[in-house]
């Protein structure tokens, strides 16, 4: 699994990459966690607000810092595809 | 032991706290109780530091200091609580709106139309300065025009939603209403030459290539009013720890204007009949950075002492919509032609908005 988090390396970020790292651990799943801060990569994703997570490549949340809890779901949703 | 002088336990309020913080009913109880005492502590500030400093402490009112003590103790409370209350209140309005729907309404519009449109949602749109750039390719890769997309990004700073509420508490309707009305014009206005100017060719190039991975999703769809409340909540936090310094030194400088400055000192030295009086506003706010919860004690403080509302509403427009900071993040997508024709546009509409109200106020 591949996880990447999108943003200018604020606050909100740093949240969303240790729940992203938290939920993951929590999984047993052993993920390659990327931080992303170039602008230019971030509209790439069509993302226009941030932070964003991305999971293999697909944008999940945009714009807003979901929840611990949420990340975790969304981690084990995507590790069973 | 004394088990009748046992301070409460931790373990003792823990269900309580949980009972808040998971249940449906705890959530609407624990957002009465903070609107309940939102409401008590924006009666009681004034009155509770008149008691304090000048009943208990035993100041005298007269003296400048106790007086400046004053105006930052009871500014600093107030302004805080605005805020909150705001910026509360606009975030959960706003999660229902997003980037990506203002883009879906802006493309294949026609300058003119687009730069009005753009302009108007540029204020609404949930924005910040740190996704300009991300947000600046999105609309030229969907096809917007330059200009369309630069009055999005004047207006969105310019007018800001809490600038808008905390005008709106301290100077009421009409100073609000003139404050959105002149910023939409220069965002709209100043859009509108950069489109007709045909600047496109000093725009980074990669920005036209790049390529964008499928579609869009927008996820302002599907929250549960809970969440948009909590997204509520968590913006309040944050920005008030990230604004904090900035207010503190804003709302000092205001307590220094009000304690030291004599009454119509501006009026006397910068008034509307001095005709530099907008220009060096304007010249000191640029290098200026504040956001506009940091500027306005000042704003308040200045329009006290009697300096026009034009040169007031012009210094805070500069302050807020052009900085160095912004400069530099904007040049990653503009090339310096560029990025010094829409500073010099948006300048000299703050500059005339300053003049033209400071003449209709008079």
């Amino acid at each position: 699994m591949d996880i990447k988090i999108l943003g200018s390396g604020c606050k909100k970020c740093i949240t969303l990459q240790d729940h992203a790292r938290k939920g993951a651990a929590e999984l047993g799943l052993e993920p390659s966690l990327e931080a992303i801060h170039d602008p230019v990569a971030i509209a790439g994703y069509g993302v226009m607000r941030t932070p964003a997570l991305v999971i293999d490549g697909q944008v999940v949340v945009s714009g807003r810092v979901p929840t611990a809890d949420e990340v975790r779901s969304l981690l084990s949703k995507a590790s069973k595809d | 032991m004394q088990k009748a002088c046992e301070p409460l336990h931790v373990s003792d309020v823990a269900p309580a706290i949980r009972w808040l913080r998971t249940s449906r009913t705890g959530h609407v109880s624990l957002l009465a109780g903070l609107v309940a005492a939102w409401l008590v502590l924006y009666r009681i500030n004034e009155s509770l530091w008149d008691a304090v400093l000048f009943g208990w402490l035993g100041l005298s009112p007269e003296e400048r200091l106790s007086e400046a003590l004053r105006f930052f103790l009871y500014d600093s409370i107030k302004i805080a609580l605005l805020l909150s209350g705001i910026i509360f209140l606009v975030t959960v309005l706003r999660s229902y709106l997003s980037v990506e729907r203002t883009r879906a309404l802006l493309a294949g519009r026609r300058e003119g139309i687009g730069n009005v449109l753009a302009g108007l949602l540029g204020v609404v749109t949930p924005f910040c300065s740190c996704s300009a750039v991300p947000a600046f390719i999105g609309f030229l890769a969907a096809g917007i025009p330059l200009g369309v997309t630069m009055s999005f990004l004047i207006a969105s700073p310019m007018v800001n939603e809490v600038a808008i509420g905390l005008l709106f508490s301290l100077f009421g309707w009409r100073i609000t209403l003139i404050y959105i009305s002149s910023g939409l014009a220069i965002a709209i206005l100043a859009g509108w030459v950069l489109g007709r100017l045909r600047l496109e060719r000093w725009v980074e190039s990669f920005v036209y290539e790049t390529k964008l991975h499928g579609q869009a999703v927008d996820f302002s769809r599907g929250l549960s009013f809970e969440q948009r409340l909590q997204m509520g909540a968590e913006e309040v936090a944050s920005i008030l720890r990230q604004i904090w310094p900035y207010l503190l030194v804003g709302i000092g400088v205001g307590a220094l204007i009000h304690g030291w400055v004599p009454t119509n000192f501006f009026a006397t030295y910068a008034g509307p009949s001095n005709p530099f009086g907008v220009l060096v506003a304007v010249g000191i706010g640029v290098p200026l950075y504040s956001n506009a919860a940091g500027v306005m004690p000042m704003v308040q403080a200045l329009y006290e002492k009697g300096l026009p509302m034009g040169t007031v509403l012009a210094f805070m427009m500069s302050v807020v919509a052009l900085s160095v900071p912004e400069l530099i993040l904007l040049r990653r997508v503009l090339q310096p032609p560029l990025l010094a024709v829409f500073f010099s546009v948006t300048g000299l509409g703050i500059v005339l908005i300053g003049y033209l109200f400071n003449a209709l106020l008079a």
